[in-house]
């Protein structure tokens, strides 16, 4: 074993490690918030999906976003092992974006009656999603690896300067889609109807779960950057 | 040569391919015909009413006519390797985005200007100034297909499926501004209030604008070689 595949072994260990326990928090939410947590008031039982779902939403703009970030970190530094990073950040946010377009419409068939009621959030985020699967499609119709890199870093910004128009879409049309629960103005005294911030009993557990699901971010992304890394090192090896 | 001029240049290059073959301008227009007509006959007769099918329809056959238009811009600098003799000539590659660029905002609009008055006969959409404000948000809709579609084309040309890879590649750039004119060609031929039309323009052009900017700064490093 040279000393770089030595050093592409200890990320991977790392990344399983932090994987692992990510998994582990990710469980031990669910055992709090099925068993310890109380329903919430309009949607009882549905709304534990939220554990799931919410995180994995900010899980997978992240990784998105990261990809346009280090798309233009690419352009500006040149360093291939960027590109293998912006990969593996992409990958893992189609994992985190499967979960989400998968929550999303089981939650939506209890509470809207429909599994897909085209809320521009929901739609917009099945755009970014078909996006990165052009993505990997032109990654895998290129064979040139630096021509890949840059077209993928390409790909990666004209994304996430997507992103913008889909938050702007939320805010600015009829959304079905529920006001997001963190960072609610409080609710006047004299307005019926007004929806109040999330109680703390019911906000505890969703705030560990982006905690537990930032770590499995990061052990995703590092376990697939490793593999990532040690493919073009197995590559330059051969060729030489 | 400045880079207007070397822009210019190459558009007129383009547009004079085009004019002697006019491939491009037909294969679309016969498309967006038969666009048309795809819809007309799989729409339900009894309930779908062709005044209600009338905006969708619209926006459908524009965007996937542009698509098929699109095709070509890079299409044609494969053949004989042309791309190499252009990225050879001392032109920089902004000149080049902005030659293309115009080349297929050029075409895409000749082809609307056919295609439209097809739309309005085929679907009794009453002639009236209405259609001035039609036109402006196809215009503006157009440069929101074109900037990251002119972008994409040069990539997918690299590969052996460029005819698949952009359409995959382009149409999620094209749902959002499809939706902002969509929904201000439902509110044009509603007779809505101006401001509420207004806010769906600025929404196109705040599109258009960010989309041909940061094309404009990546097709460099498209074409870096």
């Amino acid at each position: 074993m040279t000393p770089e595949f030595d050093a592409i072994d200890r990320i991977m260990r790392r990344g399983r490690a932090i994987m692992l326990a990510g998994l582990l928090a990710v469980a031990g939410i669910y055992v709090v918030a099925l068993r310890y947590t109380p329903p919430e008031a309009h949607q009882g039982l549905a709304f534990k999906i939220i554990y799931v779902h919410a995180p994995a939403a900010w899980a997978m703009e992240m990784a998105f976003v990261l990809v346009g970030v280090v798309g233009a970190l690419y352009f500006w530094l040149r360093d291939p092992r960027l590109d293998v990073f912006g990969e593996a950040s992409a990958t893992v946010g189609m994992v985190f974006g499967t979960v989400l377009l998968t929550t999303g419409p089981i939650w939506g068939r209890t509470i809207w009656g429909a599994w897909w009621a085209w809320d521009p959030r929901l739609t917009f985020t099945l755009l970014l999603y078909l996006l990165f699967a052009g993505y990997f499609a032109l990654r895998s119709a290129l064979r040139d690896p630096v021509e890949r890199a840059r077209f993928g870093a390409v790909i990666g910004i004209m994304g996430t300067v997507l992103v913008p128009f889909i938050h702007l879409t939320v805010y600015l049309f009829n959304s079905q889609h529920p006001l997001p629960v963190l960072g609610r103005p409080p609710c006047p005294p004299d307005k019926p109807g007004c929806e109040p911030s999330l109680p703390w009993v019911l906000l505890k557990p969703l705030l560990l779960s982006f905690g537990a699901f930032t770590m499995l971010y990061v052990g995703f992304v590092m376990t697939r950057y490793g593999i990532g890394l040690r493919d073009a090192a197995t590559e330059a090896r051969d060729a030489e | 040569m400045t880079v207007g001029r070397a822009a210019l240049a190459i558009a007129a290059k383009d547009l004079r391919i085009e004019w002697r073959h006019r491939t491009a301008f037909a294969t679309s227009v016969v498309f967006a015909v038969l666009v048309l007509m795809v819809f007309v006959f799989a729409r339900d007769q009894g309930s779908v009413s062709l005044t209600t099918l009338a905006p969708t329809v619209l926006w459908v056959m524009l965007a996937l006519a542009t698509v098929v238009t699109l095709n070509r811009a890079f299409l044609l600098e494969r053949e004989n390797a042309a791309l190499d003799g252009i990225l050879l000539a001392p032109v920089s590659a902004t000149a080049l985005f902005w030659g293309k660029w115009l080349a297929n905002i050029a075409l895409v609009m000749v082809v609307e200007a056919v295609a439209i008055p097809l739309w309005v006969m085929f679907f009794n959409v009453e002639p009236s100034v209405r259609l001035a404000g039609i036109g402006a948000v196809a215009v503006l809709a157009a440069i929101g297909f074109t900037a990251p579609g002119t972008l994409f084309s040069a990539m997918a040309v690299r590969t052996r499926f460029a005819e698949l890879l952009l359409p995959v590649l382009l149409l999620p750039f094209v749902i959002p501004p499809l939706f902002f004119a969509s929904q201000a060609t439902v509110r044009i031929l509603g007779d809505a209030p101006a401001g509420d039309i207004w806010g769906w323009l600025r929404l196109l052009a705040l599109y258009d604008i960010a989309f041909l900017a940061l094309a404009t700064m990546l097709f460099p490093m498209v074409m870096d070689q």
